[in-house]
């Protein structure tokens, strides 16, 4: 079958079986997307499948034939980080790293749900616009778990590249 | 280099980049998703062939048969492992549980076989055709009911916490018997599990009797020697590579059965063998932090004074396993003539229990640091107020020994002006907001400095580029960082002309990443093949070294300067050594401090806890970078809520085994659990902890935070739970009733 990830076509010949996270970590070599769990339960498989986030543990990659798919590895590189990358860095919002890739993609697409008005279990008022409050951040991201326990800086990371976005 | 003596001035203090909160040099890798962790190098294990354990489905009895014929006939499958083709794999010395082997099981989800196919999902479906049956016995399962056939033992957490079984001074009972104010309560923590992010993972490959293994370990040294035990090996034929580990907690100091189960499959398969235990087999795979039954009796005199303190603990752990050294902070964190420590362990058949962050100190001080607060009450004292008034500055047990730094005061302090302390209402459930109701909670943070040999080799190269090797890992707790700050420091570098490399067990070997120890020691290690390497270069410019200045690049001695590259010549220098210690930690007590705040508001409702603030004011010797230290204690802290708020493996009491074993059931602290956080260091520099006058930072965060949240939710509510972690069961009975 053909994947689109990070703007490339890639093909891979894969078993019906394989998750959209094995089909990356193991046929295409992008280790950048972490298992942690495998059960959809610890967040650090996140990727974005057409904007949206996904836990990539929880879907097979047969399901995803055209779709546009972009890994940790399509937001930046060591020497070209996205500013998220850089946010997380400046403000050390990781530790052990392992849970790092897929908070940075849920924190990236979190942002644009925001932006799309998407509300949350800590929004207040249906019919307004979601805003950007740490309390929206933190319940948004509560789908990525952190052992190392990097949270309070995570948001950190997140507030300053959203306010510099809006 | 033998330090023997305190400290005096050396390089590092001139704080030109050690002390400085510098970005993490390795976060670039970690947040591009391109630092290698165990099971992720395509890079030097190409085509490996896949492994999948099967955990035993009983947790005491014997194998009886283990039938493999339709595994072998599935698709793609290689090979096939059974326990019961080798004798039990001998254990390491730190470990009680056998890891593989033989037909005995010991405890649930132990592995007895491994199944190894062209792919993941062939691999796991043929496990799924394995049939192994069992002669299943009875077993001991429940901590409270074998507590009564617990014996005295002495403790070791391996960690640094020991404590013999029964430790008296003075006449305790007497002294209790005659205090005007008394305490005498019993505390229980439960079995906990690291849950580190990354499971437990390697890649094994043979080359004739040689093996290397990419894996996943805190502690290099220690795996080489006792995988080299397990399989019957030569130590020198075996490689261990951690280049990144993605969280260890101490769940990875030890070899665990992802390495000898790689090992094996890769022999039997004559190919690279990648393996990573499931989640849901980690929690009663490996170990975990056994649960305990706490009694602490305190007796004071009217002053708020201590005259009788006694604290024992009892917990559970496999045959020849250790005791969770709960009591161990009891002996030095207050004053007291009259001192009773005990520690008992019950033999249980739940699986092995061993070390977790701050093991010892971070159960022991959920019960002491409560108990604590509740005498304050009795007292009428403000529970900053007692802890001050009961402050020692010497080993109470041996008066003689002073502590090196003590400012546990100092941090208490600080505390109540930072956090507005003041504010606190001492009488419970008094502030109310909505909904909610308010208290705020203190507890002190104790944990020893722990001090042990650590090697480095440092090599320069003709470009003025300083390469550090050493088998040091970094867990999380920012080693590459700290480990370039000082070799940049020592030879006069900006941190960008050094490369770090560990985690090779190829490489000289470290104190490792456990008990708090690693930045201390390990940047010791750098430290003295740093003075070595600037022997080195000195002798090689026939300077004298003790004049020579490392400065922007160069070394001067007079009017001379020469660049460190051109120092160094075409072929380069290297220079290797350790630190290793005298007795200056047996003349004094070295030990880190903290005051912890929290403040909490809880649903009047539901009983559900909100963590509203949290601040912690640590005293641990030299900050050797604020940002990553700082790191280490916000996530301490957390894992101190988790404690503190949701974190128990269930026992399943009549099948024997952690029932909550993935990260759905057994709850860690997530986003929406923990607020801003705040960290204090106070300015300290320890001159009898090492050459880097530093101490540790990673474990004093855990220690006592759990506690204060309890305190809080005292405050706040007046409901005191002796019985952890405090869910909402246990309070919502007992709230007060609406108006």
């Amino acid at each position: 079958m053909s994947l689109r990830i990070n703007g490339q076509a890639r093909a891979a010949e894969i078993d019906t079986r394989t998750t959209l996270l094995d089909t990356l970590r193991e046929h295409l070599k992008l280790t950048g997307s972490k298992k942690g769990c495998d059960h959809g339960q610890c967040g650090a498989c996140t990727v974005m499948v057409n904007g949206r986030r996904v836990y990539s543990c929880l879907t097979l990659a047969i399901m995803h034939e055209g779709d546009e798919i972009t890994t940790i590895e399509g937001l930046g590189q060591p020497e070209n980080l996205h500013p998220m990358q850089a946010a997380f860095v400046k403000h050390d919002g990781y530790q052990c790293g392992y849970c790092t890739p897929g908070q940075i993609c849920s924190s990236v697409a979190m942002l644009e749900e925001i932006k799309a008005g998407v509300p949350s279990h800590a929004t207040s008022d249906l019919t307004a616009a979601p805003r950007l409050t740490a309390d929206e951040i933190r319940e948004r991201m509560s789908g990525n778990i952190c052992r190392c326990g990097a949270y309070s800086n995570i948001v950190d990371a997140i507030t300053e590249v959203a306010e510099k976005q809006a | 280099m033998r330090f023997d003596t305190p400290a005096t001035s050396n390089p590092i203090d001139q704080l030109k980049v050690i002390g400085k909160p510098t970005d993490r040099i390795d976060g670039p890798l970690k947040t591009t998703g391109t630092a290698p962790y165990a099971y992720e190098r395509h890079d030097v294990a190409p085509n490996p062939a896949y492994g999948f354990v099967i955990g035993a489905g009983v947790a005491k009895g014997r194998i009886t048969r283990i039938e493999v014929s339709a595994a072998r006939a599935a698709p793609g499958v290689v090979a096939v492992v059974t326990t019961l083709e080798s004798a039990p794999l001998p254990n390491g010395p730190m470990n009680t549980a056998t890891l593989f082997g033989g037909a005995e099981i010991q405890h649930y989800h132990q592995a007895v076989a491994l199944v190894v196919a062209e792919t993941f999902e062939q691999a796991r479906a043929a496990a799924a055709l394995v049939r192994v049956d069992y002669a299943r016995q009875p077993g001991r399962f429940d901590l409270a009911a074998e507590a009564r056939n617990a014996k005295p033992v002495p403790g070791d957490s391996g960690e640094g916490s020991g404590a013999p079984p029964e430790d008296r001074f003075g006449d305790f009972e007497g002294a209790f018997a005659a205090a005007p104010v008394k305490l005498d309560e019993t505390y229980t923590t439960p079995d906990e599990s690291h849950a580190a992010m990354e499971p437990h993972a390697t890649i094994a490959a043979w080359e004739g009797d040689r093996l290397t293994v990419w894996t996943s370990n805190q502690m290099i040294a220690w795996g080489k020697r006792d995988l080299a035990k397990a399989l019957s090996m030569k130590p020198e034929n075996i490689r261990l590579d951690s280049p990144y580990v993605g969280g260890g907690f101490g769940g990875k100091l030890f070899l665990r059965s992802d390495v000898v189960l790689a090992a094996l499959g890769a022999r039997a398969a004559r190919r690279p063998v990648k393996v990573a235990l499931t989640r849901p087999l980690i929690a009663n795979n490996t170990t975990h932090r056994p649960a305990t039954i706490q009694r602490v009796r305190l007796g004071a005199g009217r002053d708020g004074r201590i005259t009788a303190i006694a604290h024992e603990s009892t917990s559970g752990n496999l045959k020849d396993g250790k005791p969770e050294t709960a009591v161990q902070q009891t002996k030095l964190l207050y004053a007291g003539a009259n001192r009773l420590t005990a520690l008992r362990l019950a033999e249980m058949d739940l699986p092995e229990g061993n070390a977790m962050r701050a093991p010892g100190e971070a159960p022991g001080l959920m019960a002491l640091e409560v108990a604590i607060d509740e005498m304050a009450e009795r007292l009428g004292l403000d529970p900053v107020e007692f802890r001050i008034i009961n402050d020692t500055q010497v080993d109470p047990e041996h008066p003689e020994r002073h502590f090196s730094q003590r400012q546990l005061v100092e941090c208490l302090r600080r505390g109540v002006e930072r956090f507005g302390w003041t504010n606190r209402d001492p009488r419970p459930g008094q502030r109310r907001a909505g909904r909610w109701l308010l208290g705020m909670g203190v507890a002190a943070g104790f944990r020893n400095n722990l001090l042990t040999k650590s090697g480095a080799r440092v090599r320069l190269d003709s470009g003025g580029v300083v390469t550090v090797e050493t088998d040091m890992t970094d867990i999380g707790t920012g080693s590459y960082t700290i480990i370039a700050q000082t070799a940049a420091e020592m030879m006069g570098v900006p941190i960008g002309k050094v490369v770090v490399k560990l985690g090779d067990s190829d490489f000289p070997a470290s104190a490792g990443s456990g008990g708090q120890w690693g930045a201390n020691n390990s940047t010791a290690g750098v430290f003295a093949a740093c003075v070595k390497l600037r022997e080195a270069v000195a002798q090689r410019l026939g300077f004298n070294s003790a004049e020579a200045e490392f400065a922007n690049g160069q070394v001067r001695s007079g009017n001379r300067a020469v660049p460190l590259g051109e120092a160094a010549g075409p072929g380069g220098l290297v220079a290797e050594d350790a630190i290793e210690y005298g007795d200056l930690a047996k003349r004094y007590q070295q030990s880190t401090f903290a005051g912890h705040f929290v403040e909490v508001a809880v649903d009047v409702f539901t009983g559900e806890t909100r963590i509203q603030r949290m601040l912690a004011v640590c005293a641990a010797g030299r900050i050797l970078n604020p940002k990553s230290a700082r790191s280490q204690v916000i996530g301490a802290m957390t894992m101190g809520v988790g404690a503190a708020l949701s974190e128990a493996l269930e026992v399943d009491k009549r099948h024997g085994f952690f029932v909550n074993h993935d990260l759905a059931g057994y709850e860690v602290p997530v986003h929406a659990d923990i607020p801003h956080q705040e960290v204090l260091f106070l300015d300290e520099v320890d001159p009898l902890s090492s050459p880097m006058k530093a101490k540790g930072v990673g474990e004093l965060g855990l220690c006592g935070v759990g506690a204060a949240v309890a305190n809080a939710i005292y405050n706040a509510t007046g409901i005191r739970v002796r019985d952890y972690p405090i869910t909402l069961d246990k309070l919502i009975e007992r709230l007060p009733t609406l108006a």
